[in-house]
């Protein structure tokens, strides 16, 4: 067995709740958290929360991975977490950390880098016999190939950029007429975005389902999966609302998914917390991508299962073996995330700026809030305009759904727009409440987000006098020079 | 002469392995408070509390939560007050008392927990409640009673009702304190029993919570023994008897937070408006980080160090300006600005002599005359002493600062940081100087004199004695002699003995000690200033 070591000290290289997830994880541990920030984000929870900070800087201090490396080894931490998004699945930080003498909480650098290459992915888990969409990942980028091979696959086919994620740089030509001029857009994004115009191409399904199953490896060659969740509802290839188990698998075929997805993580000698994204079509599923990270979305697994994925990513990095077997892991009940955007859901969800003045959540049992702010602190427009997640947690499907709809009811922000309306909106859907929800769901009954808001007498004479008072408080406390006492501090 | 007015250069190597030590040691001196305190704030327990849930009350702290303005502080005092005492029945005496802000105004609030023991007042509770209304009397604050107690704690009424200081003080207080032009207000939220009910009865203007508020002198089971007539709680002295029939109370609200609510529209209508004497500059947070004091104090509190560590993590930009540093160097006189606010600090940096006692008595003449809050960092073994000394006058002089100190009109603030032994505590402004408040540190110790001295002298006093009688004691005999003494005063020294009794207004983690001056300082502005003449001075 290799040594194990004992982390002291924790590098966070990320922002908002994410970073508040595992500083309090590093806690419960007895590690302590030293946060790499940026300039917008000092006065945010993580900052108040980690045991020391470091100031990055530069235009995109999350993605400099020579600045994070260093003020990483600076700091004396032993250990990297990146969370996710900014350089959690970039093999590039992964190998600077090792280099610098650290651990990076993680997989090993060739394991992102193969699955980050999503034609090398599909290559590798065709090896073992992972189910993956018919499609063409062919070096000859001529349009002519390429469109020969779209005709092929049969059309609706998608158009993919080959380095990229998130939606961007993804394109659905439906025939031969349109193809060349989708192709087109798919290259350009994608060379914005990514630096590459390497496309490649597969079967477009639709009606499909998002299903992805987390997995976890440990240095030892051990896996074992903690099922799935379910992510269908997305807009922009963006997920909104997450939950666990999914409400469309039936026995066998989540063992069969389950199957194959530990088939991926061992192809690639995977370590640490994965995930592996298929799409299910009736009850056949394709291997859609594996993201070698921690997901927005573990909390839901975290409370069907019972164990904690940041604790678990921690102790592995650390060189223990996996704390649990796959006989010790149970799901019990149904969990359903909501993520928390500040935006305009009458607006066409355009992003919402602006100091949150007040805050509450309705905590109580099976109810759970990861956020970024606390009252007082300022939504920027620098980063992603998620700023929490709320999670429930009940004993079926139908019970998780009435706790998040009495949750998104309760919860209280003001000094910023979020999308609480819209998630409720989404939840009462009958698609929704039944389950049988696609991929499309968003696109085909909320492509306008939500409508002008109808708001009643009473309830304008409500809102109205809150905000009134909410103000004046605010004024009020903001005028009067009490100096010392502008902050929510206790001595006990 | 710049030099004088710069940041204080700090010599602290934070990287040294003392610096890590002392630092791991205080951290897990305020852990250990830090547990002790949460386990208080659990007050009656979580049973209790569900109880309160099933009543639709909030806890006591929730109450005072939702008081306050939001994003403002709370200054809570003695929360570990009755600590280890009465075998431990009285988590913080059954009542938690601090400065908030309502509706803008810096308020001291008392509530009653009913989970321990229904809200009823043992000895220390009322000393904790007393000492709520003389920091209010002495600030010029306004008091919100947030009552939800069953009166006195019968087992205990000696101790309790009928003293100078004991139960009756409270209502004299309020009428006092209204006569001040200090408002009065009660939020009636549980039972105010028998003495209780005059909490709301002699306030300005009340609130009482409907089926949960109930005010009356005799309850039910009372009233059916002294005159047979049935009757229940609410009909007896609810919140529909008390608004509709008797007046005893003005607002009737439908449960915790309406009361409050009117509780905050109340105070939002009381019209005062600090005046302040002092010249608030712009607020700068120390050059040093706050924690590093952890560092400054040595594990062993016999190692020395320089105080001027500790000022420079206290005060704003951690500029100070050094009075008289050549002079008298066992303790450090200065001025600088805390929030913004100008202080003058007297620190100890070692035993007091007669310099050290004059140049601190010239310091508080200065800051005297110039409207200055006091500050005083205890760590203090005592006064010097020997012959040179006393014959020098050494009391005389330590007595000129004991004067200047007693009567001296602006605000004083203490924390002690190390040790308070003997006339040190005196003239360090202690407990009985009068203090707007003081503050422990969790490794402070408080006692006439160390253990160690005082178990010698006992010893030489009984070996004198035993001499006269021919007798002698052998080394063994000696320790045995010493061991209890040590044990009596490393016990009754220590912070949490301390605090259970309220010699203080409550420990506080050393980095947060700046912004508990702070929020002193601030909530010291509420009232005039009066000056008053010194005493004599022994020349």
């Amino acid at each position: 067995m290799a040594d194990v070591k004992n982390f002291k000290r924790i590098a966070v290289c990320n922002r908002g709740e994410v970073a508040v997830r595992i500083i309090e994880a590093c806690h419960q541990l007895g590690i302590e958290a030293v946060l790499l920030h940026s300039q917008p984000d000092i006065g945010t929870r993580a900052y108040r929360m980690a045991d020391d900070c470091v100031l990055l800087t530069g235009d995109s201090p999350y993605l400099d991975i020579k600045q994070n490396a260093e003020a990483a080894k600076k700091a004396m931490a032993d250990a990297v977490h990146p969370g996710f998004g900014f350089l959690s699945e970039n093999a590039d930080f992964a190998e600077a950390i090792i280099g610098a003498g650290l651990s990076f909480i993680g997989p090993m650098p060739d394991s992102i880098r193969n699955m980050g290459d999503k034609i090398s992915a599909k290559k590798l888990m065709e090896e073992a016999r992972v189910p993956c969409i018919p499609g063409y990942k062919g070096e000859d980028q001529s349009l002519d190939r390429l469109k020969s091979e779209a005709t092929e696959i049969g059309f609706p086919v998608l158009i993919k950029a080959a380095a990229g994620g998130g939606g961007r740089g993804m394109k659905v030509s439906r025939s031969k007429a349109d193809f060349a001029e989708q192709l087109d857009s798919a290259k350009r994004e994608s060379l914005a975005a990514f630096g590459s115009d390497q496309v490649f191409l597969e079967k477009y399904l639709e009606n499909t389902k998002h299903i992805e199953f987390q997995i976890f490896g440990d240095q030892y060659g051990n896996y074992v999966h903690l099922f799935e969740r379910e992510c269908s509802v997305q807009r922009r290839h963006q997920k909104i609302i997450e939950e666990a188990p999914s409400p469309s698998l039936d026995e066998e075929t989540r063992k069969r998914m389950a199957e194959a997805a530990l088939r991926a993580a061992e192809k690639v000698n995977y370590v640490g917390a994965g995930t592996v994204e298929f799409l299910l079509a009736g009850q056949d599923f394709y291997f859609l991508e594996m993201n070698t990270r921690l997901q927005v979305e573990h909390p839901v697994t975290e409370y069907i299962t019972g164990k904690d994925l940041v604790q678990t990513q921690i102790k592995v990095a650390m060189g223990s073996p996996l704390p649990f077997m796959q006989s010790q892991i149970e799901k019990k009940g149904h969990s359903i995330e909501c993520r928390l955007y500040a935006e305009d859901p009458y607006k066409k969800g355009i992003p919402s700026t602006g100091e949150i003045f007040h805050q509450k959540f309705p905590k109580g049992e099976g109810r759970r809030f990861d956020y970024a702010f606390d009252p007082g602190d300022s939504v920027t427009s620098f980063y992603d305009p998620m700023i929490g997640k709320l999670i429930v947690h009940a004993e079926d499907r139908e019970a998780a759904c009435k706790k998040m709809i009495e949750v998104l009811q309760e919860t209280e922000i003001f000094g910023i727009q979020t999308n609480i309306d819209f998630l409720v909106e989404i939840i009462n859907h009958p698609e929704f409440f039944t389950g049988v929800m696609t991929t499309g769901f968003i696109e085909e009954y909320f492509s306008n987000a939500l409508g002008e808001k109808k708001w009643s007498e009473e309830e304008l004479q409500v809102v109205e006098h809150l905000m009134i008072q909410l103000a004046n408080q605010h004024t009020q406390a903001k005028e009067q020079p009490l100096s010392a006492w502008q902050d929510a501090w206790r001595n006990v | 002469m710049l030099e004088q007015i710069k940041a204080i250069p700090s010599k602290l190597n934070s990287q040294s392995s003392e610096f890590s030590e002392n630092y791991s040691h205080m951290k897990s001196l305020v852990e250990e408070w830090r547990k002790k305190v949460e386990t208080a704030k659990l007050g009656g327990g979580e049973k209790a509390i569900e109880r309160l849930r099933k009543k639709n009350k909030l806890s006591a702290r929730e109450r005072v939560e939702t008081l306050i303005d939001p994003q403002t502080s709370f200054l809570e005092f003695s929360t570990l007050a009755a600590n280890g005492m009465y075998g431990d029945a009285a988590p913080g005496a059954g009542v938690v008392t601090g400065i908030g802000v309502v509706s803008g105004y810096e308020c001291v609030i008392v509530a009653n927990d009913s989970t321990v023991k229904g809200g009823t007042y043992f000895p220390l509770s009322v000393k904790k409640h007393l000492r709520a209304q003389e920091i209010a009397m002495e600030n010029n604050l306004p008091c919100i009673y947030l009552v939800d107690s069953g009166g006195a704690f019968l087992p205990m009424q000696d101790e309790v009702f009928p003293d100078k200081d004991h139960f009756g003080r409270i209502f004299y207080n309020q009428a006092n304190m209204s006569a001040m032009g200090i408002p009065q207000i009660s939020v009636v939220m549980g039972s105010c029993t028998a003495g209780g009910a005059y909490v709301p009865a002699m306030s300005d203007e009340n609130v009482i919570v409907k089926d949960n508020g109930s005010i009356f002198l005799g309850g039910p089971p009372l009233v059916k023994a002294a005159t047979g007539e049935e009757v229940d709680a609410q009909s007896l002295g609810g919140a529909a008897v008390h608004c509709d029939l008797s007046g005893v109370t003005d607002h009737f609200a439908e449960d915790d937070e309406h009361a409050l609510e009117i509780t905050r529209s109340i105070v939002s209508h009381l019209n005062r408006k600090k005046t302040t004497v002092l010249h608030q500059k712009e607020i700068h947070p120390p050059l040093y980080k706050e924690d590093e004091i952890y560092g400054v104090i040595p594990k062993d509190p016999k190692t020395p160090f320089d105080v001027r560590e500790v000022i420079s993590r206290l005060v704003d930009n951690s500029h100070f300006h050094e009075f008289k540093p050549r002079y008298g160097n066992t303790i450090v006189t200065g001025f600088a600005s805390i929030y913004g606010y100008p202080v003058g600090i007297i620190a100890n940096n070692g035993v007091l002599f007669s310099e050290s006692a004059l140049k601190a008595a010239h310091f508080v003449e200065l800051c005297t005359q110039r409207n200055i809050p006091l500050v005083f960092l205890q760590n203090i073994t005592g006064f010097m002493v020997g012959k040179k000394y006393e014959n020098e006058g050494i009391a005389k002089h330590g007595a000129k600062l004991v004067t200047a100190v007693s009567t001296t009109h602006v605000p004083k603030f203490t924390v002690v940081i190390g040790g308070s032994y003997g006339a040190g505590n005196y003239g360090m402004c202690g407990r009985a100087y009068g203090a707007r408040q003081l503050w422990m540190w969790p490794n402070a110790k408080i006692s006439v004199m160390g253990g160690e001295q005082a178990a010698n002298v006992l010893l030489t006093v009984k070996m004198d004695q035993l001499a006269r009688e021919g007798k002698s004691m052998s080394l063994e005999e000696q320790e045995a002699f010493k061991a209890p003494i040590l044990k009596k005063y490393e016990q009754e020294s220590s912070a949490y003995y301390s605090t259970a009794r309220l010699w203080d207004d409550g420990i506080i983690d050393p980095k947060d000690t700046r912004k508990v001056l702070g929020l002193g300082i601030s909530a010291s502005l509420n009232a005039e200033w009066k000056r008053t003449g010194f005493g004599v001075f022994r020349m």
